[in-house]
């Protein structure tokens, strides 16, 4: 038996620090972004180098090429422009569809038949692509802003209502028990209670719903994409294709990634890390 | 606490049956259930799996209705959950994620019992000191040890001063060292405060540790087995036997079955 104010062993003294930095090397290689950085300059640099030995800027032109497109149009104001059109229709159709899943999720998962229809519901529409509906819109809402905003609706609606959907359904029996025994029932419950239990799942519909209006949009546009007398990003793209501006295609089609990746990065990651992570909810 | 009157018990749970629905089958929990809470006890409900002591404590929380019989705190009939009834589950996740220990409290306080900011944030910094959390009342849950997501959970229920304490096996996802210890916290506290509690446990040790009287119930259907009177310290009676041997004798007519218990 060991007494408890024995002294201690000389032999089993720690003789090293308790703990050390790691070498710069293995630091650096933490970093997501600078691995990531590291790619994309591997992969620009074999854009450049396969359009250089292609030399056909009809069909594949340089990095470089693109890049000087993309800033000149850019400083411009024309890309921009055309930059801002999109985004504001896109922006008409993405809240308008996130608010009628919200209010059509709210609604549905009090009653049983409610929650039927909207099952029913999304499992008709989620698969169905939202430019297939592009040919009834323009029967309907004509050539203009009514079409891309109804194809928009219609792409971001579902696959948030199903997210949202879901997130409510795992939300632990728990939690929804202490929120009765609060005396929370009917929209303060759902408002108070199941909103911010499902958010990590709400979230991920926000932006599986956001990458979907986004492709949607840049497809309806390069169907048919004027309307009072500008276009959006999509439209740049087909008329500069038409004049065979490839460069211009590029640097067009390097803008609609762009603004994806700052739309992912800056804001939702800036919500994800305000609330979920701080929250310790990772879904 | 003053004597109260015995003749009308602060809860007073009466024939009570219960049933639940699972996919296929309709289950009988409990079968005719009666028993009486005064005002400042200590009452441990006790039994294996399968007693319906869980759905007791969830009918009395208004969580689950009676097919038959009837419950009624301080002679009103229990038709809903309320925060008169305070629950503290079991599960650590009981308490909001997305609110500090503080904001979790004041949430309760706020939303149960319409106290203004001000009040509650008082109440709630109040009773987070007494389960020693002061250091804590800015963290979010996720952080905490299980131990002291409990421990919130209980500083919860007693803000809400409460009727009833309702508390369903609250320290069996602990370990060892950590239930003795909130053992020992939640009878300290008990002393403070005199709040009456209604406790599930499986535990025989925990029964007669916190109990001042226990409720033995016995498995498929829960049904009364007897009920006991404790003062914490299993002491031997004229036969011979402590208070957790009479206790498992009662429990456990075949030997067998005495395997189900958990001596924890």
């Amino acid at each position: 038996m060991h007494e408890l104010t024995a002294p201690p062993d000389r032999s089993l003294a720690l003789r090293e620090p308790v703990e050390r930095p790691l070498p710069l090397g293995e630091r650096l290689a933490a970093i997501g972004a600078l691995r990531k950085g590291l790619i994309l300059a591997l992969l620009a640099a074999l854009w450049q180098a396969y359009a250089v030995w292609l030399d056909n800027p009809l069909i594949f032109p340089t990095f470089s090429e693109t890049l000087r497109v993309l800033i000149t149009d850019t400083a411009s104001g024309t890309l921009l422009l055309r930059a801002a059109f999109s985004l504001k229709v896109l922006l008409t159709g993405y809240v308008i569809g996130v608010v009628l899943a919200g209010l059509f999720t709210a609604l549905a998962i009090r009653t049983r038949p409610g929650q039927d229809l909207l099952e029913t519901l999304t499992a008709m529409f989620n698969p169905l692509p939202a430019i297939a509906l592009l040919p009834l819109a323009l029967m309907w809402f004509g050539l203009g802003n009514g079409s891309l905003i109804f194809v928009l609706v219609h792409s971001v609606l579902w696959p948030v209502a199903l997210n949202i959907h879901s997130g409510f359904k795992a939300v632990s029996p728990t939690l929804r028990m202490v929120g009765r025994n609060y005396d929370l029932r009917g929209l303060g419950f759902v408002a108070k209670i199941l909103i911010p239990a499902a958010f990590p799942c709400i979230l991920s519909g926000l932006k599986i719903g956001w990458a979907f209006a986004w492709r949607t949009l840049i497809a309806a546009e390069l169907v048919f994409g004027i309307s009072s007398g500008s276009g959006g990003l999509g439209w740049y793209i087909y008329e500069n294709k038409n004049r065979l501006e490839i460069s211009s295609v590029f640097a067009g089609l390097l803008m609609v990634i762009l603004i994806g990746l700052l739309v992912e990065n800056l804001v939702f990651r800036t919500i994800e890390a305000r609330t979920l992570r701080r929250w310790g909810m990772h879904a | 606490m003053s004597a109260t009157d015995p003749a009308v018990p602060l809860l007073d749970v009466r024939g009570v049956t219960l049933r639940y629905a699972t996919e296929r089958r309709l289950v009988t929990a409990t079968w005719r259930v009666s028993f009486r809470v005064q005002q400042g006890d200590r009452y441990v409900l006790l039994g294996p799996s399968g007693c319906g002591k869980s759905s007791l404590l969830k009918a009395v929380g208004g969580y689950l209705s009676p097919v038959e019989g009837a419950i009624h705190l301080k002679g009103r009939a229990i038709e809903r959950p309320g925060p008169d009834r305070m629950m503290v589950f079991q599960e650590f996740d009981q308490l909001l994620p997305w609110k500090t220990v503080l904001q979790n409290v004041v949430f309760a306080l706020i939303e149960g019992q319409r106290l203004t900011k001000a009040e509650a944030t008082a109440r709630a910094r109040h009773y987070i000191g007494k389960v020693n959390l002061t250091k804590f009342a800015d963290s979010y849950p996720h952080t905490l040890s299980g131990g002291m997501k409990q421990r919130v959970a209980i500083a919860r229920g007693m803000a809400m001063e409460p009727d009833i304490l309702l508390m369903d096996e609250p320290f069996a996802a602990l370990d060892a060292l950590t239930r003795r210890h909130m053992q020992d916290e939640l009878l300290r506290l008990w002393e403070d405060t005199r709040f009456t509690v209604l406790f599930v446990t499986h535990s025989i040790p925990e029964a007669v540790k916190l109990g001042t009287r226990i409720l033995l119930l016995s498995p498929h259907p829960g049904r009364v087995r007897g009920e006991l009177e404790s003062d914490g310290r299993d002491r031997t009676d004229e036969t011979g036997r402590t208070l957790s041997e009479r206790i498992h004798e009662a429990l456990f007519a075949t030997p067998d079955q005495a395997a189900e218990v958990i001596h924890a």
